[in-house]
């Protein structure tokens, strides 16, 4: 229990020198909040009358939108029923954003902070590969999700055929330029796809990344259209947080990334789940 | 009915009428995807595994499974007939299902059956049974070994290998969860 709270004592002092030197701004954001960003399929922890942060992204953004130029934190974060070998209620994320970017630009820190936390651990750099959704789909399955999107489908696939193809590549993957009904909060390109893109180490997801979006109208009518969703399913929808609108038509061009480093410090302590890098999880269970 | 976030390994459900049981499972949520139960399925009647992912919105079937005690009575043809201990309903299980261990089914035995609905699906039985060897080359005298194995067969006409040592006429002990020898009884 000690080893895995120290190798994480290790990671977390290596992020820190990476990122000052990288000239980003530590910050802290509120853990409780009044409303939760609302996705289509990602569930809050109610406290209270309020919730606990399911991600720092909407007060980040609403930093960037203030003028700030490079932030990032690692933010404890909350999402209610995620429970399995890699999944728990209760996790680190490091989430940082950079102004005058977009999605490559984050893919390149993210390339920097993995080689050298991996030298720290002293783990072989991964190769790295890098796949846009369009074509690995057609290769894989015969199928163009962003051509002709399909939701169900779409998230089988990923983690039939995609996943489980990642693990046999090895090494670190991108897998990027999502379909635009799988925008979550990035820009889309004229072409018809959208700048994001997820992480994969060894075959576990690790990262999600955007070339954030900066229009107000199209996130109120993704937030709307996601509390459609969710209501037809049964599940809560949240008030919409209207500084956060406010603060997307303000934000730069601006490229953010998060990273689970409790998945990261697995990857880099050979571990087979969270169990191993996670003291004290049966609280949650 | 059993939500897919209930699903755990090693529960039992209900698909297309069969009773199954979840072997493997693995939470899985892809990027900012829906969730998905990801389980590995035995079905309890063909034996076969297969994959199977469920959504978060899809509901599973739950699986009736009981247990009773009988007891043995008699051979109908093909069928093993057990009367149940406490109402004496009779049920009965085929050569089929039975395989092997039919040969282990003696007169007033004590069985445990297990029911799907109305569908016996499996028989425990007691885990040893004693048995005369009928058959078998004699074993050369003072010769104690264990590990030399020799074919025999026993009064119901079951093969198995028995040590060197086993004359016909011996009561042997029989695993009736492998079939094999376990080890002598009484000297014939």
């Amino acid at each position: 229990m000690l080893g895995a709270l120290e190798a994480r004592d290790r990671l977390l002092r290596e992020v820190r020198s990476c990122f000052a030197e990288a000239g980003f701004l530590e910050v802290e954001t509120p853990v409780v909040v009044s409303t939760p960003c609302m996705e289509e399929h990602i569930d809050a922890v109610a406290c209270g009358s309020r919730f606990l942060r399911t991600s720092p992204e909407l007060f980040h953004k609403r930093l960037m939108a203030g003028g700030a130029n490079r932030i990032y934190e690692i933010a404890r974060c909350f999402r209610a029923g995620e429970v399995g070998r890699l999944h728990h209620p209760e996790y680190t994320m490091l989430e940082w954003y950079r102004s005058a970017a977009d999605y490559r630009d984050v893919m390149e820190d993210t390339r920097t902070l993995v080689n050298r936390v991996s030298s720290v651990f002293n783990r072989a750099v991964p190769d790295w590969h890098c796949y846009r959704v369009g074509e690995l789909f057609v290769e894989l399955t015969g199928w163009n999700p962003v051509l002709e999107f399909d939701g169900d489908r779409f998230d089988a696939l990923l983690c039939e055929r995609i996943e489980p193809f990642f693990e046999q590549v090895g090494g670190a993957v991108f897998l990027m330029d999502y379909p635009v009904e799988a925008a979550a909060l990035s820009r889309c390109h004229p072409d018809g796809h959208a700048e994001r893109w997820e992480l994969y180490l060894d075959g576990v997801e690790v990262a999600n990344a955007y070339s954030e979006l900066r229009d107000r109208a199209e996130q109120r009518r993704r937030f709307e259209a996601w509390g459609e969703t969710r209501a037809a399913r049964g599940q809560a929808v949240y008030a919409l947080d209207e500084a956060f609108i406010e603060a997307v038509g303000k934000l730069p061009e601006t490229g953010g990334a998060a990273l689970g480093l409790d998945r990261l410090l697995m990857w880099l302590t050979g571990a087979d789940g969270l169990d191993e890098v996670l003291p004290f999880r049966e609280v949650w269970l | 009915m059993y939500s897919a976030s209930d699903l755990k390994k090693g529960l039992k459900i209900e698909i297309d009428g069969d009773p199954c049981v979840i072997t493997q499972f693995e939470f899985s949520k892809p990027g900012k995807g829906q969730a998905l139960y990801r389980c590995k399925i035995k079905n309890l009647i063909s034996g076969n595994t297969f994959d199977k992912t469920y959504r978060s919105v899809e509901k599973v079937d739950k699986c009736a499974l009981i247990s009773r005690d009988y007891t043995f009575s008699y051979i109908d043809g093909e069928n093993y007939v057990f009367s149940d201990n406490e109402t004496y309903e009779e049920a009965l299980l085929g050569v089929e299902l039975l395989g092997d261990r039919r040969y282990f089914i003696v007169d007033d035995m004590a069985v445990e059956i297990l029911f799907h609905n109305d569908r016996a699906l499996d028989v425990t039985l007691p885990n040893f049974i004693e048995l005369t060897i009928a058959e078998t080359e004699p074993g050369a005298r003072g010769d104690t070994a264990t590990n030399v194995m020799k074919p025999a067969k026993l009064e119901n006409g079951y093969e198995l290998n028995v040590p060197i040592f086993i004359n016909e006429g011996d009561v042997v002990r029989v695993d009736t969860r492998t079939g094999d020898y376990a080890d002598r009884v009484a000297k014939g």
